[in-house]
């Protein structure tokens, strides 16, 4: 980077990257890493560089990828959602809840008509949403905290309606979206794939996307600009349980089931991916592009930990190894930027 | 003046340019030990960046630099610290989150053997070494609930008593009273008799002259003049520092001013009876169209409480508002901002985006007006533009980050947000703090245009010349209540000091 600065005969300057560059750290990093690990699995594994493989991947990004999109809102705000996996866990089994279930099935379910199946889990998820919307802008509960409170009653919902049974029905509207393909390529992948443009549209091309950066890059200048910041962070709240829930409906039918617990480790992939594609945890800095870069490195790196022969125990820790310089680098690439602004 | 000895800080040919923007060009500047040294310059002339470079805040420069004769390099602020230099920033940088203790003491906390922080020595030194700067407060309160100018203070005094043997000050003195200004330069004249360098960076030209020994004068990231404090005078400074003949740019209200008969505008807001907490008691008045209030007081008087209550951020425990006519309850900003109030505060850090351009910076409150749903970048932008030439923006560059300006221009974009689309009432703090001479008589002359316009325009500030430059009528608030009103009728500095 020529940054047009005299370099005169007595002064020296280290070689250091431009200030474009480092501003741009954030983005950078992450598809670095996507493109290191890319490099070495397919020279690891020939099974892994193949295009079925990457159809794999993409389907297994699916789900995440669609809870991802709310919680690219909420991390933009500088705020957090923890009851992301298990919203979409209680929307998925209040789907089949209200689906009627095959007789072996004991559970005392509510059979409705697939639509009203479908509307029902959508105002249900709408509604947990409202809560976590309510409890952190009117009471002022900090984000973490309300959605971790929600993160167990969602649980305790889905608790009280599967009684520890297993559900396998779903509305056709959801088993097809979920669990069908068309042209070869699965619904569930169209179905994310629109969802992750959606965002960024409104996040890129909307006033309410500028004010949701502008929210999380310094609310209280956005208060003073007289944005409605409380309003903007309650929507997004209820964005984030709402794709949630999108994701719990298509993730039961595409799993063939609804029971408890299903989603556990949804929600430290979902919020892996919107932080390691480099979305900023102090908020106003990333967005779906972003987030997509991260589902990409989640996705090789889970699928191609499987392709390679290493002790499946020990894949558990190198996850969380990646996952913790991915997230080093997110603060870095933070102060990084904060130094070539200054 | 020590001028027979050698200087402890010397810096030779400095060049600095951010990207392609030369913000110095070939400056020389020397500091010795015993001496004020006085900085001033128009908004954007590369005062703050030449002291964040003796602060080894910008590593990358060209040119030489010399502590005490040797050649030197700092890679950090922490190299400068150890040479013995501190600085006070132009924007705070006090850490709002620890205690007023914990910030006296950032980064050398009293410690026992263990390395354990002394909580009770700190939290008494600290009290005693503010109480000596004239700060009365809990060194165990969290800084960020103070008002703003005691936050300053604050931080002045880290720097001051940190045993520094060169101190840099970029505008300390803005949110500062007068009989705390009065403080502090009796504390750097103490200080400078003990032996320290120190350099004082101000817009205000009567407080550089004052306090200073030698004044240097910086246009256009240029070094344009140097001299003898005692030798110069006001008139020449500013010339030096906009080449225009400058003085009748700056009155000094020494002498009466006679504030104007009421226009009869119709009312637009009416305060009654506004109590709040400590801060604010039964504080009524109105403004009319067509007119500018001024607003009085010392720091801490409810000036800020006041501002915030007008813009729906605070609500009053008692008293009502309401606007053109109507009784308003806000119960947010935007609700205010949709009556048609708007606010500039006085902290810039709490009303811009520093890391997004300076076109979205002004677009931001007035989104709703030119986009339903869909962004509009290319009139954002184009309403930028005629924004920043009107105030005279530099660098006027629409799309650059705000964090680049400089902060008397960042000051500007702050106005410049409100002014596409006037609102019917607009409250300003400190509308003029960090802007030099030319950029406050362009902030009259807005300010005069808008309420030819007919807006009602509140001023509120601490100083005194802010007030009289601006308004019609003035109410002077003291410890939270109004304690006197001039209108038609003349007025002074010194009157106004009197009644506060
Ligand atoms: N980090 C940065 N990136 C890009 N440009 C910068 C940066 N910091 C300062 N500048 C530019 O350098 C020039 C000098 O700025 P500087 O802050 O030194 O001005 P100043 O004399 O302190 O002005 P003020 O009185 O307004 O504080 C300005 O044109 C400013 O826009
Ligand atoms: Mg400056």
């Amino acid at each position: 980077m020529a940054s047009g600065e005299a370099v005169p005969a007595a002064g020296h300057r280290p070689g250091r990257v431009g200030p474009f560059l480092r501003s741009q750290m954030r983005n950078i990093a992450p598809f670095l890493t996507l493109i290191l690990l890319t490099a070495f699995f397919a020279f690891a594994s020939p099974s892994f560089a193949t295009l079925d493989n990457f159809g794999n991947i993409l389907t297994q990004v699916s789900v995440t990828g669609i809870i991802a999109v709310g919680l690219t809102f909420v991390i933009l705000c500088a705020e957090i959602d923890l009851s992301v996996a298990a919203i979409a866990n209680v929307t998925g089994i209040a789907v089949a809840y209200f689906t009627l279930q095959e007789s072996y099935v004991n559970i005392a379910n509510v059979p409705m008509p697939g639509w009203a199946a479908i509307l029902l889990a959508l105002a249900l998820c709408a509604l947990l949403g409202l809560v976590n919307a309510f409890g952190l802008t009117v009471i002022g509960i900090p984000s973490f905290i309300m959605t971790l409170a929600m993160m167990q009653i969602a649980a305790g919902i889905s608790a009280l309606l599967v009684r520890g049974q297993i559900a396998y029905k779903v509305p056709p509207l959801v088993s097809t979206l979920g669990s069908t393909s068309i042209g070869g390529i699965p619904w569930i992948v169209i179905v994310a794939a629109l969802m992750l443009l959606g965002g960024h549209l409104v996040l890129t091309y909307t006033r309410f996307g500028r004010y949701v950066y502008m929210v999380g890059g310094n609310r209280e200048a956005a208060e003073y600009a007289g944005l409605n910041v409380k309003l903007i962070l309650g929507s997004v709240m209820v964005i984030s349980a709402v794709c949630a829930g999108i994701g719990g409906m298509l993730g039961v039918a595409h799993f063939g089931s609804a029971q408890q617990n299903e989603f556990d480790t949804y929600l430290l992939d979902s919020i892996a991916a919107v932080v390691v594609g480099g979305t900023s945890l102090f908020g106003g800095r990333g967005g779906i592009g972003n987030t997509i870069v991260g589902l990409f490195v989640l996705g090789v790196l889970n699928n191609g930990l499987d392709h390679v022969n290493i002790d499946s125990f020990l894949k558990i820790l190198i996850r969380g190894l990646i996952l913790l310089a991915a997230l080093v680098i997110n603060v870095y690439a933070q102060r990084l930027r904060e130094r070539a602004a200054d | 003046m020590p001028q027979d000895r050698s200087p402890v800080l010397e810096l030779a040919g400095i060049t600095k340019s951010f990207g392609g923007v030369e913000a110095l060009r070939g400056v020389d500047f020397a500091l010795y030990a015993g001496e004020i040294h006085g900085l001033v310059g128009e908004n954007g002339a590369g005062k703050s960046t030449l002291m964040k470079i003796i602060a080894g805040l910008h590593p990358e420069f060209s040119g030489r630099f010399l502590v005490d004769g040797q050649e030197t390099r700092f890679r950090s602020a922490r190299d400068a610290h150890a040479a013995g230099i501190a600085m006070v920033h132009q924007e705070l940088s006090v850490a709002p989150d620890l205690t007023v203790a914990e910030n006296v003491f950032l980064g050398n906390q009293p410690t026992n053997r263990l390395g354990i922080v002394q909580w009770r020595r700190m939290a008494r030194e600290a009290g005693e070494q503010l109480a000596r700067f004239g700060i009365d407060v809990n060194p165990m309160s969290r800084l960020g609930d103070l008002p703003i100018g005691q936050q300053q203070l604050i931080e002045i005094a880290r720097v001051l008593f940190s045993g520094a043997r060169i101190i840099v000050l970029d505008e300390p003195t803005s949110a500062l009273s007068p009989p705390e200004v009065e403080r502090l330069f009796a504390t750097l004249q103490r200080l400078r008799d003990e032996g320290t360098g120190i350099v004082f960076i101000s817009h205000f030209i009567e407080d550089i002259l004052r306090v200073s020994d030698t004044v240097t004068v910086f246009r256009n990231g240029r070094k344009v003049a140097e001299s003898v404090a005692a030798a110069t005078t006001k008139g020449a400074l500013i010339e030096a520092m906009i080449g225009r003949g400058g003085e009748a740019l700056e009155h000094s209200y020494t002498d009466d001013l006679m504030l104007p008969t009421s226009n009869g505008g119709s009312v637009v807001l009416k305060a009654e009876q506004l109590s709040l907490a400590r801060s604010l008691r039964e504080v009524s008045f109105e403004t009319r169209s067509g007119e500018v209030l001024g607003i009085y007081g010392f720091m801490g008087c409810g000036q800020q409480e006041l501002s915030r209550i007008l813009f729906g951020k605070l609500t009053p425990d008692s008293g009502t508002l309401s606007v053109d006519g109507r009784p308003r309850r806000f119960a947010s900003t935007a609700d205010a901002r949709r009556a048609g109030v708007a606010l500039v505060p006085e902290s810039r850090r709490a009303m811009l985006f520093h890391q997004e351009p300076v076109y979205k910076n002004i677009s931001i409150s007035i989104l709703e007006r030119i986009s339903a749903l869909l962004l509009k970048p290319a009139r954002e932008r184009e309403i930028a533009k005629r924004q920043v030439q009107q105030l005279q923006i530099r660098p006027p560059v629409v799309g650059l980050d705000l964090g680049m300006l400089s902060g008397g221009n960042q000051q500007k974009v702050a106005l410049a947000k409100w002014l596409s689309y006037p609102p019917r009432l607009l409250v300003l703090c400190e509308p003029t703090r960090g802007m030099d001479v030319g950029a406050k008589n362009d902030v009259i002359n807005i300010v005069r245009d808008l309420r030819q316009r007919g807006l009602a325009i509140i001023v509120l500030s601490t100083e005194p010349e802010t007030v009289l430059s601006l308004s019609d009528r003035i109410l002077v608030l003291r410890r939270g209540a109004v304690v006197r009103e001039f209108s038609n009728e003349p007025v002074s500095k010194d009157r106004l000091l009197a009644a506060a």
